[in-house]
């Protein structure tokens, strides 16, 4: 009888595994495998497991047993944390190429940190027995996994990251603001240089080309001067100097050099003691020796990640969608500064929606010249649903489409398939950046969302004309929509048409105002939460389909009923509401007072759980959350019974 | 020739093996059981004429793929058929080792023993499997069935103005899922997708109390 030892016996002399060869494909691009032959690469790759894990699960906790395997993401991101004085802190976080969990490597306590996914992960399994005899005389190797084990402050960033210019400075996130002062600060370690007899014409040339705002000027790799736009402005702008003549004429020299190594708060004082925004990196921090980087007061303040002024910045200059994906977790950061020092949310929404926006623009603009081809015609981008009202605050899905201009009927499909190629590139890094695809394919790639103008006038004259639940629904999604990217012109169009059908359609607008009433008031008998039956989320509170929609959903209703325009988010719906009928002016301003409390709770929640914050555990309230909520509850009945009274729906139930 | 009994058909020694592994009885669940993800690259899609190529396959226990578990193997042609060359990029002589119909289902039935086997479109690469195993004088295969198109489905939205008809190929759903689409069309890069999908519709399905993995076996009649 043939047992499965002969099996695995045929298998290691016969067979090819192509998993495993792919998979050596993939960690030989990744220190410290990069360190390792042919051979013993495919000897680990053939032994690795494959695991994924969901946002929020530990791959090992504290005081765990040490698993017989160190981990390397193949997808994903993983955070390191701990205690530290009682609070539970990250001291470091890794992506994909990364190894982590090398504990076991070198010691034999059990883990001291938890490892916890920040996104969903895939993450490869190197079993111990067998990496560990592969290395034993492989100095690179080992030097290069105890630094990382040693230290919690830098990353064992991967080779792409070394690389290239722009990657490697968004890579620190600030955790604690102390600890953060006096990490190294990181240096743009391929650096633009220029000699100092070039036209200060070709300097700028070479500035406007790499989007920078100095550059170092080298003889021999040594450093002799730095010329800044701010040195063009103030000798070359103004006339003292014409653009043929040679840059040394209006460099700053010497240049200000620092080993590297030098801290933040370091560099940040040489900075603001000299008043200049740049300084070298040389190899042992004199102007006598070869140029290794430059760090400039820009990329600090990105590193910082708090000011939305260099967020949009770095949004601008990205050149990668992992540089986005790294932008996007800092305007988390700055959306929960913004939470907890209680700034308005109307501010804080608009300026997240700008990031966002701006995020999504970038992704687009890439794509563009990724496609190779202009666009053939005009275009806008929509995004809907809550970022096309501006409310979109934490990650949550995205919901987009596109209108093209009007073509001839022979080109139609040959002009739609351009979009559909570019939509799905855009749909996909925007996934990737953070914005979840739609579950439900509500999004541009969809062949069904990608209209020509006229083909969207006419599914929205079907949706408004033969109109059932689920037309209700698409118009929901559909009618607040924001040009994100594109000929607003188009965009402006579809409006205009939205409102000249829906004017006088009181059966539309009724079936509409009776949607708005699907979800009652979320108080139910005896004034208590009503909660989730079953699932996942038993006994939570859906604070989206409970509160959140049903206020949305009258704001629009109110909005396509009385012809207000071009206002698609739902607190100035209802602003412009109490403008247009003062009579009824308090219960309006409260609606819009109701749509920002709840924003602001679910953000709140969201970011307490690292979620998109739409179900609400009922016993973490406090009693003033429990009341304001309440007092939310309040305001949605009201609005309620008056649509009942004005659609005529007393008996709607 | 005595009590030779004509009624009971004598099956291969492997094949009793094969079957000694499901007198285990035991009930299958996603933490304890062992699954394997399949694929199959044939010559095309008749069942009588259409043969099989290759047979890739991954072992999943406890969430967990091991790749020194993977089962690859090619298998000699009598049938060839020029036009799928371009799909799978596998010749009639190729310089990979191969193996006669029988030895590699023979290997194949060792390696699953009685795992739940999971593939995509599931019921295609069964009935392959059967049809040859039947050409050997063989019965059908045991084993419990998963298909993850069906386990995908279940994780989207249900609502009217999605298709629920709608078929999801390997690619939209690698795609949705942002799974590495190299090795498409190969059987063990197929078998290892068909494997992360599982994993990662199981994770999100098993949070409803009202999940059963049962639910998702397949109807033998379908084979």
């Amino acid at each position: 009888m043939i047992g499965v030892g002969d099996f695995f016996l045929i298998n290691f002399i016969g067979m090819k595994n192509t998993i495993a060869e792919r998979i050596a494909d993939f960690i030989k691009n990744f220190p410290p495998f990069d360190q390792l032959s042919k051979e013993d690469l495919y000897a680990v790759a053939k032994v690795v497991t494959i695991t994924y894990l969901e946002k929020d699960k530990m791959v090992y906790a504290v005081g765990d047993a040490l698993h017989d395997k160190f981990y390397m993401i193949h997808k994903g991101a993983i955070a390191l944390t701990k205690e530290i004085n009682a609070k539970l802190e990250t001291v470091d976080r890794f992506d994909e190429g990364d190894v982590f969990g090398l504990r076991p490597l070198f010691a034999k306590e059990n883990y001291a940190t938890n490892a916890v996914t920040e996104e969903e992960s895939i993450l490869y399994g190197i079993p111990l027995a067998t990496f560990k005899p592969l290395i034993t005389h492989n100095r690179a190797v080992v030097d290069f996994l105890i630094e990382s084990f040693a230290s919690n402050t830098e990353n064992p960033f991967s080779k792409e990251i070394h690389g290239s210019l722009y990657d490697n400075r968004l890579e620190v996130l600030a955790n604690d603001k102390e600890l953060f002062e006096l990490q190294p600060v990181r240096y743009i370690k391929k650096v633009i240089t220029a000699k100092a007899n070039a036209k200060i014409k070709d300097i700028a040339l070479l500035m406007q080309k790499h989007q920078i705002g100095s550059i170092i000027l080298e003889a021999d790799n040594l450093p002799i001067g730095i010329v800044t736009n701010v040195d063009l402005r103030n000798k070359v702008i103004t006339g003292e100097y014409t653009i043929e003549a040679e840059v040394n004429q209006i460099m700053s020299a010497p240049v200000l050099c620092y080993p590297k190594g030098v801290s933040i708060s370091q560099a940040q004082l040489t900075m603001m003691k000299h008043n200049i925004s740049h300084l070298c990196v040389t190899a042992d921090g004199t102007p006598n020796t070869k140029i290794i980087g430059v760090i400039s007061q820009n990329d600090i303040n990105v590193m910082r990640g708090s000011n939305p002024t260099v967020l949009m910045k770095a949004i601008k200059r990205s050149q990668s969608t992992k540089q986005l994906k790294h932008i996007r977790k800092k305007i988390m950061v700055l959306l929960k500064g913004f939470v907890q020092q209680d700034i308005p949310l109307t501010q804080t929404s608009k300026i997240i929606f700008e990031l966002n926006d701006a995020t999504i623009k970038r992704i687009i603009e890439r794509c563009i010249v990724k496609m190779e081809k202009q666009p053939p015609v005009k275009f806008a981008w929509m995004s809907m649903g809550s970022q096309g009202r501006k409310e979109q605050l934490l990650h949550t899905d995205q919901d987009n489409a596109i209108v093209f201009e009007n073509v001839e009927a022979d080109e139609l499909e040959n002009v739609r398939a351009y979009f559909l190629l570019l939509a799905k590139k855009v749909n996909k890094r925007l996934n990737e950046v953070g914005f979840d695809f739609c579950p439900a394919d509500i999004m541009a790639k969809n062949p069904k969302w990608c209209l020509s103008l006229d083909e969207w006038k006419n599914q929205f004259i079907q949706w408004t004309s033969n109109t059932g639940d689920d037309e209700i629904l698409l118009s929901s999604i559909f009618f607040d929509f924001d040009v994100t990217f594109g000929d607003a012109n188009l965009t402006n169009q579809l409006s205009d048409h939205i409102f000249e059908i829906t004017k006088s359609n009181h059966m539309f607008l009724s079936k509409l105002a009776a949607s708005a009433l699907r979800s009652a008031s979320p108080l139910g008998f005896f004034r208590r939460f009503l909660v989730e039956q079953d699932g996942e989320y038993k006994d939570f509170f859906d604070i989206k389909k409970r509160a959140i929609m049903p206020i949305v959903d009258a704001g629009r209703l109110f909005a396509l009923s009385n012809q207000i325009k071009n206002i698609n988010n739902t607190a100035e719906r209802f602003e412009k509401m109490a403008e247009l009928f003062p009579e009824n002016k308090e219960l309006y301003l409260s609606c819009s007072y109701t749509s920002k409390a709840l924003l602001k709770f679910r953000t709140k929640h969201g970011l307490l759980h690292n979620d998109n914050g739409r179900f609400i555990e009922l016993a973490a309230l406090n009693k003033e959350e429990k009341m304001k909520l309440k007092r939310c509850f309040n305001t949605i009945a009201q609005i309620q019974e008056s649509i009942k009274l004005k659609y005529n729906l007393s008996n709607f139930k | 020739m005595m009590g030779w009994n004509f009624n009971k058909k004598t099956y291969p020694e492997y094949w009793e093996a094969y079957l000694h592994h499901f007198e285990k009885k035991e009930k299958k669940t996603l933490d304890s059981s062992r699954f394997v993800a399949l694929d199959c690259e044939t010559t095309g899609f008749n069942f009588y004429i259409d043969r099989i190529l290759s047979i890739g396959a991954v072992s999943i226990s406890k969430n967990e793929i091991a790749v020194a578990e993977s089962f690859e193997i090619y298998l000699k042609q009598s049938h060839f058929n020029p036009d799928s060359v371009h799909i799978h990029g596998i010749l009639q002589h190729g310089m990979i080792a191969k193996f006669s119909e029988e030895d590699a289902l023979k290997q194949f039935l060792i390696y699953i023993e009685d795992a739940v086997l999971i593939a995509h479109h599931a019921s295609f690469d069964i009935k392959m499997i059967n049809a040859a195993l039947n050409r050997m004088g063989l019965p059908n295969l045991k084993n419990k069935v998963i298909d993850t198109m069906n386990l995908y489905a279940n994780t989207r939205i249900k609502s009217n103005f999605i298709d629920k008809s709608a078929h999801y190929s390997l690619d939209d759903i690698a795609e949705a899922y942002a799974i590495n689409l190299m090795d498409r069309h190969t059987a063990p890069g197929d078998a290892l997708i068909a494997a992360l999908i599982f994993l990662k519709t199981t994770a999100l399905l098993k949070k409803s109390k009202s999940f059963k993995l049962e639910h998702y076996f397949l109807k033998s009649t379908r084979f």
